[in-house]
């Protein structure tokens, strides 16, 4: 415990160190009186005796000094000595210091703020009881990995696996509320009866739903979620009990769900009820509705029990003898679907912002640098008046060390601002599909990310000068015009050499996101089949209770289209089961009739439309004729496809007047093609088309589909007009969803990524290019600065000026030569790693290359020419002085 | 008068005289401790007596003697040190030790003389 003592003392005697002066001081005058008097006892004169006594006890500040080195903690004392002193030579130059402390802020800000959201979706667990053992489990075919399950093979799935403890499925329907002021669409998320068990959540009140209430004809029972019990029943705990209507029927609260509970397919989904009523589709085993959740079983891998749905899926296509398809299974985790489409996208900005904080990092330390080189001539007073190297070197690591610091503290607050900056960003649509989003903030993860950097930006500070001030003290001994020579030398190449980084880096930044701008350019510009501009859309859904009979829904069409039609401005009006530039989903499954089946698998778009829905459009018919009033329920079949689909199954052949046949809701159907209308734009963005298959909406009776109205002005002016007339027409139609077509495409997840990354990798190229030029600018005029004398000798020897501007920028030219070429050659590379974000443009795509070489020689040209310029204005006679 | 020259005091050792000074006179201030050292040597040992300060600092930070204001004889205030239990304890170990040496050395030097 010795050394604990120690300690303690010597920290006491630090913190009272004026007080320890203040008693030796005493106890030495003490000593002092003493001796004198025992010399005056030993019959000295008190002069004499005086004197001998202060002889014999040495000079008191001697002593006080030793003592002192003894007592406290010197270094210490030291350390806060130099702390002020690097407080004050920052203070002194204020143009620096916040430079390098907004720099590099900035790069630890955005370097923190999209590490917070990587954490978020890509590190925190989902909010599940052991979320690791959660699957997502489905079918799965050719085109889509993921193929949702139908409600017989569901509860087959369930009966035959062992793999899983639990198997439970979801579905996502639109309903009508019944509120005070009419009826409101809402989102009802439909459940299997133990899907919240499966998940390990428990309501926070009432209860969850009882075995057997998810059996057909089940009761009615809703469970509500945190956020609809707070703000539809103002968060009363006496709710469980009391009723709600959904589409005209009554369902009982038995429970509400915990605040923290989410689920991304999901999104905001208010009222969760159990799968207990069927459609009349969904009792087919070809239609896949269901997408399912399952708990491993302990000792199961997701591969083994891959290998069992696998099994089973295809016993069971054997079993029903399902020809449309090629099922397989799909078990994938959980957090797969939930935050899969973002992973790629969230890696790229980390590593973008790790860029970008590179390069800043990069950048001040050569500022550091020169800042060090300018003063060469303090450090050599300091030495001259007794500072050892040691502490030389401590001071400028002091210096870098709150330099750091300070830029950390900055970063920061720049990093939790940019947070909540990018959150806002994420339109509510969206981020109800990423319920992470909320939990993106400063937690231990980020904290810890934030320690890192931090020591990492002070590491790389603090070594710079350290290296440079030791590497200094060797050529030392060879004097000033060795000093001049060799070691200016190095430091210049040190210097060169940090700049060719930079804009090394700053072109892989640049390229990165002259690639991704360049994909949203060539998204934004997908040739749609129609025209997007002065289109208003809304969502109308018919209570199925009200509308329950065909005529009562033809009866309703035809209605809306009557009156909509009548609204000023408006050119015509017509609406669609889906609209474009959705998904490619509804999807159908079809045979040509009189064509022999093989067990080929043909996946068409299928949507259901008005007649005058194409045309409103301006989809243009390339054959045959548009749909009419008459094809009815009362008429065959028809429909009009698309090119995609006419050249796919009938290549060479005049498809009008053949028979497609499929699976409609359970009864196979014919229709006979009348039309083929140029390929409309039905699947998202980045998606290409698909066949697809139109059908008259006379002939299906949707009760849910959109309203597609063309204007001649502005048609964001008509929503509000829209709105009004369809709660005219009936107060009980659910009404939503209401926007403009440009708006709809613009807000789609495809174009809402594309846009995003190119933006934010965009901005990080953008700061990545300043820094890398004014990072060249310093190089070139310290190294111009460093040269006068030799530029100043060559022109008095009669070398013309523009020669010693070639020489200038011919430095330059190398650099910025060396920079773009390991730039470009690693921007490749990286831009493979991320091809999967690209759209429309390739990784090595040409043009963006040498747009991007371009702007960045452009730049550094520009910013070296003043250096240049200086060198050639040097007087020969002022540059030789100098000396 | 030619007197012989005085020894200094061999590092290390002063603690020992130190803490063996305190042991035999109990508490006594600075002035007091360099008095008696140079007393009991008869003033043949040449004590600086500024660096009995930094020695005191040393001791007391390893626990080894304590200190307390006390007033002295002539009324004045003075800084008494005093040994504590592990002082008492390391001068009986580093004396033993110290004779040991001593005598190892004295027979190695009156060795040599035989010789």
């Amino acid at each position: 415990m010795n050394w604990l003592h120690q300690i303690v003392f010597r920290l006491r005697a630090t913190f009272g160190k004026r007080h320890r002066d203040r008693t030796l001081d005493e106890e030495l005058q003490t000593h002092l009186a003493l001796l004198v008097e025992q010399n005056i006892e030993r019959g000295m004169s008190p002069e004499a005796a005086r004197r001998a006594a202060k002889l014999s006890l040495g000079g008191s500040d001697q002593i006080k000094e030793s003592v002192r080195d003894h007592r406290g903690l010197p270094w210490l004392d030291t350390f806060a000595q130099d702390v002020r002193f690097a407080f004050r030579i920052l203070r002194k130059s204020p143009g620096f210091t916040a430079v390098a402390v907004l720099t590099l802020a900035l790069g630890i800000g955005a370097s923190v703020a999209i590490f917070g959201f990587v954490d978020g979706a890509l590190l925190e667990q989902l909010p599940y009881a052991n979320p690791d053992r959660l699957m997502s489990v489905s079918e799965s075919n050719i085109e889509s990995p993921q193929w949702p399950l139908s409600y017989p093979d569901f509860l087959d799935w369930q009966r035959l696996n062992q793999s899983f403890s639990s198997l439970d499925i979801y579905n996502d329907a639109g309903d009508l509320l019944r509120t005070d002021s009419g009826a409101e669409p809402v989102q009802v998320e439909r459940v299997s009866g133990s899907f919240f068990r499966t998940l390990g959540v428990h309501p926070m009140l009432g209860r969850d739903f009882n075995p057997g209430e998810d059996r057909l004809g089940g009761p009615n029972v809703v469970l509500l979620s945190y956020g609809a019990w707070l703000h539809r029943f103002g968060g009363r705990r006496n709710v469980i009990g009391e009723t709600v209507e959904l589409d005209n029927q009554a369902y009982s609260i038995i429970g509400v769900l915990p605040r923290s509970f989410s689920f991304a397919p999901s999104g905001n989904a208010e009222f969760w009820v159990p799968i207990n009523t069927l459609s009349r589709h969904e009792h087919s085993r070809t239609f896949y509705a269901f997408m399912g959740i399952g708990r491993l079983r302990d000792g199961v891998s997701p591969r083994a029990a891959q290998a069992e749905m696998t099994a089973i899926a295809g016993k069971l296509q054997r079993q029903y003898a399902i020809t449309g398809r090629s099922l397989s299974a799909s078990v994938v985790p959980l957090s797969e679907i939930f935050v899969g489409d973002v992973r790629p996208i969230l890696l790229t900005l980390l590593a973008g912002a790790q860029l970008l904080l590179v390069i800043a990092g990069i950048n001040i330390t050569s500022l550091l640098l020169v800042r060090s080189e300018g003063r060469k001539h303090e450090i050599a007073v300091r030495r001259a008046l007794g500072a050892t190297p040691r502490r030389l070197v401590r001071q400028f690591v002091i210096e870098a060390l709150l330099l750091a610091s300070l830029s950390s503290a900055f970063g920061v607050i720049v990093a939790s601002g940019f947070m909540k900056l990018l959150i806002g960003l994420v339109p509510a649509d969206m981020a109800s599909g990423m319920p992470f989003l909320a939990g993106v903030d400063f937690n231990s993860n980020t904290g810890t990310f934030a320690a890192v950097i931090a020591l990492l930006v002070t590491l790389l500070l603090t070594t710079t000068p350290a290296l440079r001030l030791l590497q200094q003290r060797i050529h030392d001994g060879l004097g000033r015009g060795g000093e001049r020579g060799a070691s200016g030398q190095t430091w210049r190449k040190l210097g060169a050499n940090l700049v060719i980084v930079e804009l090394a880096v700053a072109v892989i930044l640049l390229a990165g996101a002259g690639l991704l701008g360049r994909s949203l350019y060539r998204l934004l510009r997908v040739p749609l089949g129609f025209d997007p501009n002065h289109l208003a859309t809304v969502q109308v859904i018919a209570p199925e209770k009200i509308y329950q009979t065909d005529q009562q829904a033809m009866a309703l069409y035809s209605e809306l289209i009557r009156r909509v039609s009548n609204l000023p401005g408006v050119e015509s009006a017509g609406f669609t089961s889906l609209l474009p530039v959705e998904c490619n989903c509804m999807m159908d499954s079809i045979q040509v009739q009189g064509r022999p089946h093989n067990g080929e698998h043909h996946e068409v778009d299928e949507r259901h439309v008005s007649p005058a829905y194409l045309p409103t459009l301006k989809a243009r018919l390339v054959r045959g004729r548009d749909f009419t009033e008459a094809d009815d329920a009362s008429a065959p079949g028809v429909a009009i496809i698309n090119q995609t689909l006419a050249h796919r199954y009938f290549p060479g052949q005049d498809p009008i007047g053949q028979r497609i046949t499929d699976d409609e809701g359970g009864r196979p159907s014919v229709w006979e093609v009348i039309g083929v209308v140029d390929d409309v734009h039905e699947a998202p963005l980045d998606v290409g088309t698909w066949p697809a298959e139109y059908f008259p909406i006379a002939q299906t009776h949707d009760r849910s589909f959109t309203l597609v109205v063309r204007t001649q002005q502005d048609a964001g002016m008509l929503l509000s007009v829209l709105v009004g007339t369809l709660h005219q027409i009936d107060p009980r139609l659910g009404v939503s969803d209401e926007a403009t077509m440009n708006a709809k495409i613009d807000g789609t997840e495809a174009a809402l990524l594309h846009r995003f990354s190119a933006w934010l990798v965009g901005g990080f190229a953008a700061m990545a290019l300043i820094l890398g030029v004014i990072g060249l600018y310093g190089v070139m005029a310290y190294s111009v600065s460093q040269r006068t004398r030799e530029f100043a000798v060559r022109m008095a020897l009669g070398a013309p000026r523009a020669s010693v501007y070639r020489l200038v920028m011919g430095q330059a030219g190398r650099l910025i030569a060396a920079g773009l070429g390991i730039g470009l050659l690693c921007s490749m590379g990286t831009s493979m790693l991320i091809r999967n974000l690209f759209f429309g443009v390739q990784a090595w795509d040409a043009a963006t290359l040498g747009g991007v070489a371009l702007l960045l020689t452009l730049a550094s040209v520009a910013a070296c020419y003043i250096p240049a310029r200086r060198a050639t204005r040097v007087d020969p006679m002022v540059g030789l002085r100098y000396e | 008068m030619i007197t012989a020259p005085k020894a200094e005091v061999l590092q290390g050792t002063l603690d020992l005289l130190v803490l063996k000074t305190l042991d035999t006179l109990g508490p006594l201030h600075g002035f007091g401790i360099a008095r008696r050292i140079q007393q009991v040597s008869n003033d043949a040992l040449l004590l600086n007596q500024g660096t009995l300060y930094p020695a005191l600092v040393r001791l007391e930070q390893r626990g080894l003697i304590r200190s307390k204001w006390g007033i002295s004889g002539n009324n004045r205030r003075a800084r008494y040190y005093s040994l504590t239990k592990s002082g008492q304890k390391h001068l009986t170990v580093e004396a033993q030790s110290w004779e040991r040496m001593a005598s190892i050395i004295a027979r190695v030097l009156a060795g040599a003389e035989e010789a």
